[in-house]
């Protein structure tokens, strides 16, 4: 069977009744789910903090935000159940929303759940050092005021979930394009109240994208496992593009204000830090992680000690936030390199030196930070001067200052970046307090699961838990394990897809935080050496030598001293199989290995508030020229060198293909993409033709630099590099904006629009045009959103081509 | 719904199938013909995962009706290859990097091939150019460009 959902077309609004007779009559739809099947079926999902809100895989009496489900209408085929969604009659009473950080945390603002009394859900002080000290001995005191954007980087393909219910063992059987974590299979689990191995998941071996979005598919895992159990069939759910941009997912959206102490030399002595993250409507796991994941990494690549932090998760009615490319990184680095940009303008001195006074010596790794982070190896000093050199600066600023004398704008940013990978799970706990996490038990580090298996015919299989969505995982563990055995990479399989049922996982297991690189390809490398060891081992008894004369090489096995006495890799695997006699008892058994994989590095976080929330960190530095078109806005970027340290690197051209792929994304968040909603909270954003993603046209090619301080704590010294550009790019082309405008208030996207009336000066508009806003032009644009958000919209479209033909 | 049908002839092969008149070209092609490899990225034109050859010009399938095809020539990403080898354009990609999760893939190379029998030799920004209504997330076009430059040549063959 197939389902559609019905979703809200308000942003806040009592749900009075929900009218399903029309629908039912339909010729081929079965049945309608509703919020009374849900409280019957279901539990409220488990939330993040301490508070009393209910979050139901359905909007049950109340709609928070526009898009959110309200039924799903079970049918024959998916064009009947959409044309049924019209049937569904939903009776609404309108409540006034909150459309941003602003409004909702003033003391009168309308509240989004009832139950908690503000739309502040949590709200946390860190400090880290003297900071008051740090500021009393300032020269100087520099602050900035910057928001952050809500937007996603939607995949191509949607979100798919197809569930089979049996009643027999009351259990749900989920094949989804889910990313993972897989710490959300629990959740799901308890909000479907079942025990976890009721629960199979399965997610596939390719799936069209995610950069994290997909995620956010489990909260449509548990409503469609819901709809199969109404229906006893199984249900699929194919979700459109219309519901991809209004209701999947988003970065959260951040309003922050950082305040720094620094010397005549523009060292940082310290820095208060305030932040407020729009979570949208509901805290939807993980949240309020996107606020926390950076922790350990608050400082970024500076030698700053002294540290303030106040966190406010804040509500508002909009679709509920989660994970993205760059996941907390692009919105905190946003405001730490707007400030150094800043505090070079206030001083007047050039940016760059204000970042070399404070990046971390060289030598100083491993540097545990003021909150808490470890960071692992790196030599920033090295990468700057690298890109410096190899990527042509004097000659930019060369290019800049001719462009200048000729009178147009034209501004070189520059970002220096400290790339997280690889989750300390714990991190999410330190939204709590030391005593609340002391009640609910610690939380750390995550297992990386990875099984490398021999067949009798000597070709290798691997099993890994990272779900990938295009990263070339298989190819870079194809490599890697042939390498290992001496063999054929053709002879080596990969599987991907994941069965909760069969395959080794555990809680971290999924695509997210950058975690293959060093957590994933280093745990199969660990499993493949251990099985390697295994094989010699048997190799040398076989072959009657000692173990260290056993040489693997080229799918042959041989004697150092002695080449004819060899054996064929695959003889040896089979022989392994049909001989146990032959294998030495500590070896059983022999042609398999699974192995689990987790750093001591990763702690719970301490009383004092300390987290390493991540694994591994890279550096990013990144520097662009950026010309400014007068005549329209437009951002022209001119040049871009970003300059990567991700340790050893397993595959450069994948590595060059990720950071390609992240810089474009960034290019979107910097210049073009956005969801916005109208102030009554309707959506603006429903369709690529109005949330604008970047052509081929839009994008040049970065100029991609690489040094390697390999890591001492991964297995193959390796970083996570997928998500770097996310957080450095967006504050790189801002400052090189800002740089060309000569101001302050640079809020992203940078659209020409916006641009242009930033620099035009009132003598620039037409003289005849009318720009006053009248009720009347009100009235249609507000028309004109009201029916792109809506479906009626687009069947309205398909009718008028039926009626052409 | 009023039904109808309709003869299409798809990657060679002639079909004659009794649908709905509100059946999208896309959705014949995916779950009456069960030719999965055309995909649905937007369902607004957009984003030209769905492209299909319709007598040498690149259609969005996502936006036409089934029934508007009637009698209509078309090819697939299914049909682009021979037997066993890949198209010179797949080879490309493959070869190049011009692709990571593969999604709108089938449509970039419709697409590219559309513009080769337009344009044999195409420059750089031709390719970009061309490439308006086609939206890749993962690759950042940069690989994708170069993809079809050396597959153009490849087809010179």
């Amino acid at each position: 069977m197939h389902a559609s959902f019905v979703r809200s077309p308000y942003s806040h609004a009592k749900i009075l009744k929900i009218n399903i007779s029309e629908a039912l009559k339909l010729d081929g739809v079965e049945a309608v789910l509703t919020g009374e099947d849900v409280i019957k079926w279901s539990e409220p999902f488990v939330v993040g903090v301490k508070q009393p809100m209910e979050h139901w895989c359905l909007g049950v009496k109340k709609v928070r935000y526009v898009g959110e489900p309200v039924a799903i209408v079970i049918a024959r085929d998916r064009y009947i159940a959409e044309d049924a969604t019209e049937l569904v009659n939903v009776e609404y009473d309108l409540l006034p929303p909150v459309m941003n950080i602003e409004s909702s945390i003033k003391s009168n603002a309308p509240i989004l759940h009832e139950k908690v009394k503000s739309n502040i859900v949590s709200e946390r002080n860190f400090n880290y050092g003297n900071v008051e000290k740090a500021f009393s001995l300032a020269n100087n005191i520099v602050e900035i005021d910057v928001e952050y954007p809500r937007n996603s980087c939607t995949p191509i393909e949607c979100f798919n979930v197809i569930s089979e219910y049996s009643d027999e063992n009351k259990s749900y059987n989920v094949l989804s394009n889910f990313q993972g974590p897989m710490a959300l299979h629990p959740v799901m689990a308890m909000a479907l109240k079942i025990p976890g191995n009721k629960l199979r998941l399965r997610a596939p071996q390719n799936s069209g994208g995610s950069f994290g979005v997909k995620q956010a598919v489990f909260y449509y895992i548990v409503s469609i496992s819901l709809a199969s159990k109404k229906v006893g069939r199984p249900v699929k759910w194919v979700e459109d593009r219309l519901e991809h941009l209004i209701a999947a997912t988003s970065a959260t959206g951040r309003k922050s204000k950082i305040s720094a102490a620094i010397t005549k030399d523009g060292l940082l002595l310290g820095l208060k830090i305030i932040q407020y993250d729009d979570c949208g409507a509901y805290l939807r796991a993980p949240e309020p992680a996107s606020l926390y994941r950076m922790h350990g990494n608050l400082s970024g690549a500076y030698s700053v000690k002294n540290i303030s932090l106040k966190n406010y998760v804040v509500l508002t009615n909009k679709t509920p936030s989660g994970l993205n490319r760059g996941f907390g990184g692009p919105q905190l680095y946003f405001g730490l390199e707007r400030l150094m940009h800043k505090i070079s303008k206030v001083l007047n001195k050039p940016h760059l030196q204000i970042i070399k006074t404070n990046l971390l010596p060289q030598n100083s790794f491993p540097y545990k930070t003021p909150s808490g982070g470890i960071l692992d190896s790196g030599n920033y000093q090295k990468a700057i001067q690298k890109a410096e050199k190899d990527g042509g600066l004097e000659e930019l600023e060369k290019r800049r200052r001719g462009k200048r004398k000729v009178g147009k704008l034209y501004g070189i940013g520059f970002a220096a970046v400290v790339e997280p990978s690889i989750s300390n799970m714990g991190y999410i706990s330190t939204v709590l307090s030391h005593e609340e996490r002391l009640k609910a038990g610690p939380k750390n580090g995550a297992y990386a699961c990875a099984t490398v298996s021999i067949d009798p015919l000597g070709s290798i299989s691997v099993t890994i838990d990272s779900l990938p969505q295009g990263q070339g995982h298989q190819t870079v563990v194809q490599q890697l394990v042939a390498s290992v055995f001496s063999i054929d990479p053709k002879n080596i399989t990969v599987s991907s897809d994941l069965d909760t049922h069969k395959d080794g996982w555990s809680i971290a297991a999924g695509n997210y935080s950058s975690r293959f690189g060093g957590a994933v390809a280093g745990t199969v490398y660990l499993a493949a050496q251990k099985l390697f060891l295994k094989l010699k081992t048997i190799a040398a008894k076989n072959m009657n030598i000692n173990v260290e004369d056993v040489i693997f090489q080229n799918d042959l096995v041989f004697s150092k001293n002695n080449p004819d006495n060899k054996i064929t890799f695959s003889r040896l695997a089979g022989s392994s199989h049909w001989s146990p006699d032959t294998i030495p008892d500590a070896m059983a058994p022999p042609l398999r290995e699974t192995l689990y994989w987790t750093m001591p590095q990763h702690k719970a976080p301490n009383e004092k508030d300390e987290i390493n929330s991540s694994g591994s960190y890279g550096f990013i530095f990144d520097y662009c020229g950026v010309e400014i078109d007068q005549n329209t806005g437009k951002v022209i970027i001119d040049k871009y060198v970003t300059t990567h340290d991700a340790g050893t690197l397993l595959h450069p051209e994948i590595v060059n293909g990720q950071i390609q792929g992240a810089f474009a994304q960034a290019v979107g968040a910097s210049l073009y993409e956005e969801f916005k909603y109208a102030d009554n909270g309707e959506f603006l954003s429903g369709t690529f033709a109005d949330y604008l993603v970047p052509t081929a046209n839009e994008i040049p090619e970065a100029c991609i630099l690489h040094i390697s301080t390999p890591s001492p704590f991964t297995p193959l010294g390796s970083k996570g590099v997928g998500e770097g550009n996310s957080m450095s790019t967006p504050v790189c082309i801002a400052n090189a904006i800002s740089d060309a405008i000569e101001q302050d208030k640079i809020t992203l996207p940078m659209t020409p629009p916006k641009l242009w009336g930033l620099i035009s000066k009132k003598e620039d508009l037409p003289k005849n045009l009318n720009l006053e806003i009248t009720d009347e032009k009100k009235k249609i644009s507000v028309e004109l959103y009201q029916n792109y958000t809506n479906k009626k919209f687009w069947k309205y479209i398909k009718n008028k081509l039926r009626n052409i033909v | 719904m009023e039904n109808k049908t309709i003869k299409i002839n798809i990657n060679g092969k002639d079909f004659e199938e009794n649908i709905n008149s509100n059946l999208l070209l896309i959705d014949f092609i995916r779950e009456k013909i069960k030719l999965t490899g055309s995909h649905i990225g937007c369902d607004t034109s957009q984003c030209g995962s769905c492209m299909v050859l319709y007598n040498d010009i690149c259609l969005k399938s996502c936006s036409v009706l089934a029934i508007q095809m009637d009698g209509a020539k078309i090819t697939t990403i299914e049909g682009i290859s021979d037997g066993d080898n890949l198209h010179p354009m797949q080879e490309s990609f493959r070869e190049c990097h011009g692709l990571q999760c593969g999604f709108c893939t089938p449509g970039m190379i419709i697409s590219a091939i559309a513009l080769i029998k337009e344009k044999p030799t195409p420059s750089e920004k031709d390719i970009r150019e061309h490439l308006e209504g086609n939206l890749c997330r993962c690759t950042g076009y940069e690989n994708i460009v170069k993809s079809i430059s050396a597959g153009a040549e490849k087809m010179k063959g």
